[in-house]
């Protein structure tokens, strides 16, 4: 079973590598939606520093969403889901695969480009750190909640919108404490704790999310 | 619990289930909330602190009870619609969720305008606050996700996933006051323990939450028959409580 699995992993980063314009115009997206912030409040590295880490989450929150479709979209519509629930493999290791993969072609990018953003938003080193400790903890459990929302959304002609309104109040604990942990290391305080809670979310999200979203899944197809 | 479940499957028979409880909830309610109300609102003692202006309580403490109690009983239903795939618990959270949505805004609302006289504005990001208006958004979304379903079977039973998947709220919002700090007092009636009430201001505070929620359960039965009869239009159990009706 571990070799069909990688199998399937390898499959989907050929096609996301594939695909290379679906993945570049979500991280346009977000370099784009966090050098407006500078433009809109503007250019003062106080004032800067201060909205950085919400700015940086809330882009990071956004642009995944856009890229959030492709989870499930084109598996559905060419009929392969539909040919994983009968190839024997439980669906929710299928779900895990699919995630893991979408994290790594999808959201990976966003934390590399990262370095960038903090010379945008005059992040301090501790800072820095902070962020990119949330987002690593953080956004696995972005992709794995929001491909509940996606399985949820299937079924439907048009689940754009309706996906960011059922997806984002979910985000909302996840973006309070990440921004915390970075206020916290703006004044050199402790942030174990706040990163400590996104863990113990995140494990959660593991064990129960993808139980959730391969029934979505199997409501989807009816 | 299955054999106790078992009967509802069939819808007609929660049907006439809810026209069997309706009456009892509607009285219940006409008599908790006018008793509760009007003993809360102008016989009980003022408040050495904030004078008239606590009794509010009187409106928002039931409404933010049954804003999590409401959303529990979805989630409820959703779980017995997807585990032993009975109907009429699906339809059950699609008819609990504008209901519940309706009570969580009476409790933002009325926390609104107990916060202005009395922390000197309107909203403040409090943790219990932030966490109430996150429960309202999931009844949105739940809302929206079955609107947005033409097979509405399908709908419900993605509808009963988000209702599940929402629970991890509850808990949030129910110890936000005591994980967090902040403006929003403690919880005032515990289930153990003595309360930090006076009894004067107890009992009417206590009769408004049975009061407000049997309201609560007589509109969600109402509204369960209501789509039971939408979504089994063709049926012949339906039509057959039509005809006689008209035959009468």
């Amino acid at each position: 079973m571990m070799a069909r699995l990688t199998g399937l992993l390898g499959r989907e980063m050929t096609l996301a590598y594939r695909q290379k314009s679906e993945l570049i115009q979500p991280l346009i997206f977000f370099v784009l939606v966090i050098s407006l912030f500078p433009l809109g409040v503007g250019p003062g590295p106080q004032m800067l520093q201060k909205i950085a880490p919400g700015v940086i989450w809330v882009a990071v929150l956004l642009s995944s969403l856009l890229g959030m479709e492709r989870l499930f979209r084109d598996d559905f519509s060419d009929g392969w889901l539909e040919q994983m629930m009968l190839s024997g493999l439980p669906l929710y290791a299928v779900v895990l695969v699919k995630v893991t993969a979408h994290w790594l072609t999808c959201v990976l990018p966003l934390l590399l480009i990262s370095p960038l953003l903090a010379l945008f938003l005059n992040l301090t080193p501790a800072m820095y750190v902070a962020l990119l400790c949330s987002l690593l903890i953080g956004t696995p459990l972005l992709s794995l909640v929001g491909a509940t929302g996606v399985a949820l959304t299937l079924g439907l002609q048009r689940g754009g919108v309706l996906l960011s309104l059922l997806l984002l109040p979910l985000f909302i604990p996840l973006l309070i404490f990440a921004t915390s942990a970075v206020d916290a290391a703006s004044m050199q305080l402790p942030y174990n704790g706040q990163l400590a809670i996104i863990g113990a979310l995140l494990l959660l999200a593991l064990a129960l999310t993808p139980i959730a979203t391969a029934h979505a899944l199997k409501i989807s197809q009816n | 619990m299955w054999k106790w479940l078992h009967p509802y499957a069939k819808t007609e028979r929660a049907f006439a289930l809810c026209s069997k409880l309706l009456p009892w909830c509607w009285g219940g309610a006409a008599l908790g909330l006018t008793i509760g109300l009007i003993w809360g609102l102008a016989f009980a003692p003022a408040d050495y602190q904030q004078g008239d202006s606590f009794r509010i309580i009187y409106l928002h403490v039931p409404s933010a009870i049954l804003s999590m109690g409401a959303y529990s009983g979805m989630a409820i239903a959703a779980f017995i619609g997807l585990v032993w795939q009975i109907r009429s618990a699906d339809m059950a959270v699609a008819a609990i969720a504008p209901v519940g949505a309706v009570v969580t805004f009476v409790a933002l609302f009325t926390g609104a305008a107990w916060g202005k006289p009395m922390w000197g504005t309107w909203w403040v990001w409090d943790a219990r606050l932030t966490s109430e208006l996150i429960l309202l958004f999931l009844y949105l979304g739940v809302m929206a996700l079955y609107q947005s379903f033409e097979d509405k079977q399908q709908g419900a039973k993605a509808a009963g996933i988000l209702a599940l998947v929402g629970v991890v709220n509850l808990p949030i919002i129910h110890y936000s006051v005591e994980w967090w700090n902040t403006l929003h007092q403690g919880a005032t009636i515990t289930k153990f323990g003595k309360p930090s009430i006076a009894p004067e201001m107890l009992w009417p505070l206590l009769i408004s939450i049975v009061g407000l929620g049997l309201l609560v359960a007589a509109l969600s039965l109402y509204r369960l028959q209501s789509e039971m009869i939408r979504r089994e239009m063709h049926r012949p159990w339906v039509q057959a409580m039509y005809t006689q009706q008209e035959g009468q």
